[in-house]
């Protein structure tokens, strides 16, 4: 696929690393747009860590190039290169004898901020991230619970502000509630919005939520890269075929949207007032949802009944994508 | 609480000398802990970074620590003489286990998570060490530390061993003496200082990481004021004198003579007794202690100087029997006393020398001797369930021959079977241990019977005068009475105290005797 922007936020070319006669990632290449959201997609041990490790020079690769803003990581030290980018792991890893602030404030510190401005960014993260200064910006890591010392990771990541921000299963030790939750305000953050994301994880969900782009490997090859829907219906190989097999329902319905099955509709204007973007499942779950904790309960509902046709709206959706495929 | 009370009068007496042990004791252990940080830290650190490295080292340092002390001491001393380098050299190497250890377990228990994420977000190696690693090591390291200071203070009472001063000086000369409450007086304070250490410590290491960071900078300044502790002024003297700790101490040895002869202005150093010959053959010190059968003198060149006013009693060897085993086997009496009267001074020296300074085997050089006197006969072949004689040794060379002698006489005159002690660590050790039957004999000095069993008082002592018939006549009386032992006939030598000097030095300062020594110091 051609490259319509001028200068991606990150080129990768060619990038290979060997573990002794293992090679954990073999020749990969891409190209990322700033602001873009890439998941690095796969089973363990498939080499994502890996390579995402290679774009901050954690590890450093056998063959290849990485270009930040057109620049090749090579050109500068290491740490300097790391200050710039915003890096958060599973096991978040926060300095257990620095305070909540001062964990936070460890990147502009190294970079020489003004204490009153570090400060003030601290507060603003914190209060960002459902993290009340006053209430936890003098605690230590051991007094928070898992998904805040995520929250606290997350902010520590992006407090000098860097254009880039790579995260590592940033979810992956959280309990399913806290992940869903940590997930949406994720989604949802003013400060990630305009970033440019590389994100690790091995949870399809996850990655149809979040990603603009998907790269999936397998055993350190590119099997795929492209938006969820390419991969979902557009399978490259029988090798992404299997591995959405499990959960393909799901993710037809995560993938498919009220936009994309309104030509279908008996009634076209039946969900007119929710927003187009709203996928199937999000829709089903709103119209079955009885303890109204939704956010498109709160808008008009569509007139009854719309169950059964949404399905039949939904199935002849699917067909076309699947005929425009073969 | 008799013992307590000698024991506060002894502090009393010695107040001035307690002082000066417990400051070099304290400034040993701080000296050698300061080394010991300064060395073991940087090389656990680079284990760390270099892990495959680390179970040899590990091992090496394991291994010092396995060795024991007085070994270590005791290889030491050919590299890096007496006093205090050595004693500093083997605390340094007792602590460096526990602290290059901990320090390796501390970095490596640091939660690896925290290190990615630390160098992720752009901490340089030396941050990532300094912010990150050592701080969160620092409890494990400092335990570590802790357990070698511990280590240090109880290793330090060895340094009286090698002159290098310390409580050790006490509690040394109260094991040769058998004097408990001259141990107790180096003892305690030792234990105390040990436990004042390590509740200092465990009080640092309740504090945070952070504050632990500035304490740990503070006592990088604190530990070497320390060490000057012990590098405070001693006399000094136109000769120096090293003394094994048990002649300091006896009523006998070093108190005597001062009284004697005035020597005043000889100051001294405590030495482990195996080592006083090397150290006056190396010319640490100029005069020592020795027994004047001793090998090493013609060895090394010594001179013994007269004891021309006769302070030093006699010492004439001669066996210590249990009567039971002589009633039991009445061939066994004359075979042990084939041997009375054989063994003139210098005989004896030349026997001592082939063994302490030629490294003969005591067996093959107790042979010979009875080969060329003519007492030597094969050993009889044994029946099973033969009786057997058991035969003590004290630790050195003298007594390994004698008893290799009557071995050889028993095996050879008689259907009984030998079984030897040797090596029992002192007068104490093998007089209990015959009177318990756990031996049948062993061979002693009328002096030292007289002087450290019986202690008789002044007024008898002054009876005996010194006169060797006298003195053995009085042992063997109270031996039968008091203990029930016998004393056989004596061997024919006199293995008495002497003072030893390097022969050469002597003749250039023109010192034969005692007399001359103390004029020549009073000059």
């Amino acid at each position: 696929m051609p490259e319509i922007l001028p200068e991606p936020a990150i080129r990768v070319s060619g990038l290979t690393k060997h573990f002794g006669a293992h090679a954990a990632v073999h020749d990969v290449s891409f190209s990322l747009p700033a602001g873009e959201t890439l998941v690095l997609l796969g089973p363990s041990g498939c080499g994502k860590t890996t390579l995402l490790k290679m774009l901050n020079r954690l590890v450093e690769p056998d063959a290849g190039t990485v270009e930040i803003n057109g620049r090749d990581v090579r050109q500068q030290r290491p740490e300097e290169l790391r200050r710039g980018i915003g890096y958060v792991i599973q096991q978040v890893g926060l300095l257990p004898h620095y305070s909540v602030a001062d964990n936070v404030a460890v990147v502009p510190r190294l970079l020489g901020h003004a204490p009153a401005a570090i400060a003030a960014r601290t507060h603003e993260l914190l209060t960002r991230l459902h993290l009340p200064p006053e209430r936890y910006a003098a605690r230590f890591p051991h007094e928070l619970s898992g998904g805040q010392q995520q929250r606290v990771g997350l902010a520590r990541a992006l407090a000098a502000d860097p254009p880039i921000v790579l995260l590592d299963e940033p979810f992956g030790a959280l309990d399913p509630v806290t992940r869903a939750r940590i997930r949406r305000e994720f989604r949802e953050l003013e400060e990630l919005r305009d970033k440019t994301i590389v994100l690790v994880t091995h949870d399809v969900a996850e990655a149809f939520e979040l990603a603009d782009r998907i790269l999936l490997l397998d055993a350190g090859r590119v099997q795929q890269l492209g938006t969820p829907r390419e991969l979902l219906f557009r399978p490259a190989t029988d090798f992404v075929r299997r591995f959405f097999a499990a959960e393909r329902l799901q993710l037809q319905m995560r993938t498919l949207t009220l936009k994309d099955i309104r030509p279908f509709l008996l009634e076209p204007t039946a969900f007119d007032a929710w927003p187009p973007e709203t996928s199937v499942h999000a829709a089903l779950e709103a119209l079955t949802d009885t303890q109204a904790a939704d956010p498109l309960q709160q808008l008009p509902q569509p007139t009854a009944p719309v169950m059964r046709p949404l399905m039949e709206a939904f199935e002849q959706a699917l067909q076309t994508e699947h005929a425009w495929t073969r | 609480m008799d013992t307590l009370t000698e024991l506060l009068e002894f502090w009393r007496l010695q107040a001035g000398k307690l002082g000066e042990q417990t400051l070099q004791h304290i400034g040993l252990t701080a000296a050698a802990l300061l080394l010991a940080v300064l060395l073991g830290v940087p090389l656990g650190l680079w284990l760390t970074r270099r892990p495959r490295w680390a179970p040899a080292v590990l091992g090496f340092a394991g291994v010092l620590q396995t060795v024991p002390s007085i070994a270590l001491l005791g290889f030491l001393i050919p590299l890096l003489g007496i006093g205090a380098t050595p004693a500093i050299v083997a605390l340094l190497l007792y602590s460096l286990l526990p602290i290059i250890r901990n320090t390796v377990a501390g970095i490596q228990g640091v939660n690896p998570a925290v290190v990615e994420a630390a160098r992720g977000l752009g901490l340089t190696n030396g941050q990532i060490l300094r912010r990150v690693e050592l701080p969160l090591a620092l409890p494990v390291l400092f335990a570590g530390i802790r357990t070698a200071t511990v280590i240090g203070v109880g290793v330090a009472t060895l340094a009286a061993y090698v002159a290098a001063g310390g409580l050790g000086e006490f509690i040394f000369g109260g094991i040769a003496l058998n004097n408990p409450v001259m141990i107790l007086a180096g003892a305690l304070p030792a234990a105390a200082l040990a436990v004042a250490f390590d509740a200092a410590l465990a009080g640092l290491q309740r504090l945070s990481a952070r504050r632990l960071v500035r304490v740990g900078v503070g006592l990088l300044v604190l530990l070497p004021l320390l060490g000057v502790l012990y590098l405070l002024p001693r006399a000094g003297g136109k000769l120096q004198a090293g003394f094994s700790p048990e002649f300091v101490g006896r009523a006998d040895g070093l108190p005597s003579l001062q009284r004697a002869y005035g020597l005043r202005r000889l100051p001294s150093v405590v030495l482990a007794p195996a080592l006083v010959y090397e150290a006056a053959r190396h010319a640490d010190v100029d005069v020592i202690d020795g027994y004047s059968t001793d090998g090493r003198i013609r060895a090394y060149d010594l001179q013994v100087l007269r004891d021309d006013r006769r302070v030093f009693p006699p010492y004439f060897a001669a066996p210590v029997v249990r009567p039971t085993v002589l009633r039991a086997h009445p061939g066994l009496l004359p075979v042990l006393n084939q041997l009375a009267g054989q063994l003139s001074d210098s005989v004896m020296t030349e026997l001592n020398y082939r063994v302490d300074y030629l490294h003969e085997p005591p067996r093959a050089v107790a042979e010979a001797f009875l080969r060329r006197r003519g007492l030597w006969r094969a050993p009889r072949t044994l029946v099973p369930g033969a009786a057997v004689v058991r035969l003590g040794s004290k630790i050195f060379a003298e007594q390994y021959i004698l008893v290799e002698m009557y071995a050889a006489l028993i095996r050879g005159a008689t259907d009984l079977d030998v079984q030897t002690k040797t090596g029992l660590g002192g007068t104490t050790i093998c007089f209990e241990a015959l009177r318990s039957g756990a031996i049948d004999m062993y061979p002693e000095y009328t002096g030292t019977g007289l002087q450290v069993l019986l202690q008789p008082s002044v007024a008898t002592l002054d009876s005996l005068g010194g006169q060797p018939a006298a003195v053995f006549d009085y042992v063997q009386r109270e031996f039968r009475r008091r203990y029930g032992l016998e004393w056989l006939p004596p061997l024919g030598f006199n293995n008495t105290y002497a003072l030893l000097m390097r022969q050469r030095q002597a003749r250039e300062l023109g010192i034969g005797s005692l007399s001359e020594l103390g004029r020549y110091l009073g000059r």
